[in-house]
């Protein structure tokens, strides 16, 4: 790579992509549970960024308002909510870190060696035209989305859909000896549910024995 | 750029499931009691899945024709076989959705024994979870969404649905491993499942994009064409490619050396969502080997043949060998159901240029009578199981004879199947799968199959030696029968294996004719 030849939006790239490696790091290295929830929105964001440099602008925006709008907020009050000793979780952290960089480095080296540049640079795939001021990301994406690939889209809906029933499954504590009320019970409750008739059969009358001494008593 | 509306007609199977499982998740929400509703309707929607899978592209009349013109009662009678034969392969591969989905025989056939097993494991399984209090709404719609998954794997035209089906039918696979969550062995089972199949899943994405940066796209059938013009694509990044893809089939097979997960999910899981995994699933990871590898990625063949051949060897004698030492009747199984998975990639592997598609229809012989025989093993554990009680030991199956002959002798004869002892249908599943790895030239493999089949024989006949030979625990219980339907379909399921063996010829000739209609080079 030739410094002079840096241009600017790749200069831009290899900074975001800095930035996203170490925001990662973070994630699994922070001490502190609130500090790796800040350091995932770090990541989500300068991910976004690249996108932003791909020309995919409507994906960028959509992960900075949906991961870090909503999914990492949520993220972050669960984590204040609840209190975690990350420290326990993270036990073995730095004792099978050293372990842990030797083979992630190891089949870094490797991809490297069979991947070189020579198979995805410049000139085995050359550079997309770049799009025009008035293309329109949103319209190409939606179009693409609900003609070609409908059926994958709705395939995804599905998938979403297990993991709401799974959710639910899963988390939904079905309670035994609660005293919860059930009003649509308490509607629907008709009088023979309160109030339960039984036929007893009927006694012979006790017998009278008239005792010496006159008076009588009854045998209960 | 002009779009057309997409013939919905043929996706008419996967609408009909998919559609009944979101009504019944409605259902399930609305009404308090749904469990025996939801059975009902999960029935429902598998039975037709299948009956639609089966029916649709091909033409009743033609088959009314065919059976009028074979002539009288007794001659119908003996052509019969030959004739559904007929008509089930006479399906046209057809694409839709702008080719993300096509549907062949092969598919079609596959869609309609994944209803049908998962269907018949319902059946088998309600008492069982119904005993445990399991059979929530939410169990059946799970089961449901899964088997939708093993569909759109089965009608797969590109690597973006092979994807998607494939997530469809794993996530709902781990929760319903985690069903129980009230059990630490099922919940830990759930999460090696889990986080085991999410790596697994990774390889196979990070396979595809490679594959998608050297050919440039996804569709199976422009893969087969870009891999045709040899100068254009780029072959390493290709092999880089296929090597990741090889890993995510083999784990999602459990063959070795990608197995680790199999005997612990196994034994983990509610008996019954045991048999889910191992029948519907592993239709699922043999019709996405069909799709990924006989059909995409059919021009690098050469490659993927000794991976295959590799991976084959190493289950078979892992799976033979490590299922000598098990006690539990469901890791036992499991180390079964990873021989066999091996075997069946001995047959993917030994196909020769001029005699293609034998091998392929040997593998999938193989792999429908092994759902039939897991379905009959896995519903007989789940008949002697009761309340609070879970048979999985094999010490349970002590003196079985003495105390419900009718149940050993089924189970005598899955086990006699699954060991490929003579005139059972395991046999023959072995023994085509074999002429085919022989027909190939792996003179030695096949040699060391049998061998390994021979070792791995002992444990499936020291069930049936503790069943007749041993005398049952004081304490033993009779088995329950259950209710009339599952023990009847049981029963009919367990003499299938013995009558199959005995007419397997009928069941192959459908195997050849669907993989020639389908996987046409």
């Amino acid at each position: 790579m030739n410094l002079t030849e840096l241009s600017f939006p790749t200069l831009c790239f290899y900074l975001c992509a800095a930035i996203t490696v170490a925001a990662a790091l973070g994630v699994i290295t922070a001490k502190n549970p609130v500090h790796a929830v800040l350091s995932l929105v770090l990541a989500f964001f300068s991910s976004g960024m690249i996108w932003l440099l791909l020309q995919a602008e409507f994906l960028a925006i959509s992960i900075v308002l949906i991961y870090i709008g909503v999914v990492m907020v949520l993220f972050l009050f669960v984590v204040m909510m609840v209190d975690i000793n990350a420290a326990r979780l993270r036990d073995g952290f730095w004792r099978y870190l050293p372990v842990g960089l030797v083979v992630a480095g190891v089949m870094v080296a490797e991809m490297a060696l069979v991947l070189n540049g020579r198979y995805f640079g410049l000139a085995a795939v050359p550079a997309p035209e770049p799009a025009a001021a008035d293309f329109s990301n949103v319209k190409m994406l939606a179009h693409l989305l609900y003609t070609e690939y409908a059926y994958a889209f709705e395939l995804a809906a599905l998938i979403l859909t297990v993991g709401l029933i799974a959710a639910v499954m899963l988390t939904f504590n079905k309670r035994v000896g609660s005293k919860r009320v059930d009003p649509a019970d308490q509607v629907a409750v008709k009088a023979r549910d309160r109030l339960v008739m039984h036929s007893i059969p009927a006694e012979k009358e006790p017998v009278v024995e008239p005792v010496t001494d006159g008076s009588a008593e009854v045998r209960s | 750029m002009e779009f057309q509306i997409p013939n919905f007609l043929p996706a008419l199977p996967e609408i009909v499931v998919a559609v009944f499982a979101l009504l019944g998740l409605l259902f399930v929400a609305l009404q308090r009691k749904s469990e025996g509703s939801a059975f009902w309707m999960a029935q429902l929607a598998l039975w037709s899945g299948a009956f639609f899978s089966l029916c649709l592209g091909r033409s009743p009349a033609d088959l009314f024709e065919a059976l009028r013109s074979a002539g009288s009662g007794f001659e119908v009678l003996r052509n019969l076989g030959e004739i559904l034969v007929v008509w089930v392969g006479s399906s046209e591969s057809t694409w839709t959705f702008s080719q993300l989905y096509q549907t062949d025989a092969l598919g079609e056939l596959l869609k309609a024994a994944a209803c049908m097993a998962v269907a018949l494991g319902l059946i088998y399984g309600r008492r069982y979870m119904r005993e445990r209090k399991l059979d929530s709404g939410e169990y059946y719609l799970l089961v449901l969404f899964a088997t939708l998954g093993v569909m759109v794997l089965a009608s797969a035209g590109s690597l973006l649905t092979i994807y998607i089906g494939l997530e469809l039918l794993s996530l709902s696979s781990y929760a319903l491993v985690a069903i129980n969550r009230n059990e630490l062995r099922s919940t830990e089972a759930a999460m090696k499942y889990f986080v085991l199949g999410a790596l697994a899943s990774g390889l196979l994405l990070y396979g595809m994009s490679m594959i998608y940066g050297a050919t440039q796209t996804l569709v199976l059938l422009d893969l087969i064409h870009a891999m045709d013009q040899a100068a254009g694509v780029n072959q390493t990044v290709l092999l880089f490619g296929l090597v990741f893809v090889v890993a995510g089939v083999a784990f999602k097979l459990g063959v070795a050396p990608f197995h680790m997960w199999v005997p612990d999910v196994y034994e983990g899981a509610p008996s019954s969502i045991t048999l889910f995994l191992a029948s519907a699933s592993k239709i699922a990871a043999f019709v996405m080997a069909c799709r990924l590898l006989a059909q995409g990625l059919w021009g690098l063949i050469e490659h993927w043949k000794l991976m295959l051949l590799l991976a084959g060897i190493a289950s078979i004698m892992l799976g033979n060998l490590a299922g000598i030492a098990q006690t539990n009747f469901k890791r036992m199984l499991a180390y079964s159901g990873i021989s066999h998975m091996g075997f069946l990639l001995l047959g993917f592997a030994s196909s020769l240029p001029e005699l293609t598609r034998n091998a392929y229809s040997a593998s999938l012989f193989y792999m429908l009578t092994y759902v039939l025989t897991t379905l009959a093993a896995f519903g007989i554990l789940l008949l002697m199981t009761r309340e609070g009680y879970e048979a999985e030991q094999l010490d349970d199956f002590r003196g079985l004879n003495q105390r419900s002959p009718w149940w050993a002798a089924m189970m005598a004869i899955a086990m006699f199947s699954m060991a490929g002892i003579p005139f059972f249908v395991g046999f023959f599943a072995k023994f085509f799968v074999l002429q085919a790895v022989w027909q190939a030239g792996y003179t030695y493999v096949a040699v060391l199959a049998v061998l390994m089949s021979l070792i791995g024989a002992f444990f499936y006949l020291r069930v049936v030696k503790l069943m007749y030979f041993d005398a049952p625990a004081a304490d033993a219980p009779a088995v329950n029968a259950g209710c009339r339907l599952s023990g009847g379909l049981l029963s009919a399921n367990a003499l299938a294996l013995g009558l199959l063996g005995l007419f397997p010829g009928v069941l192959l000739q459908l195997c050849v004719v669907v993989v020639q209609a389908s996987l046409a080079p």
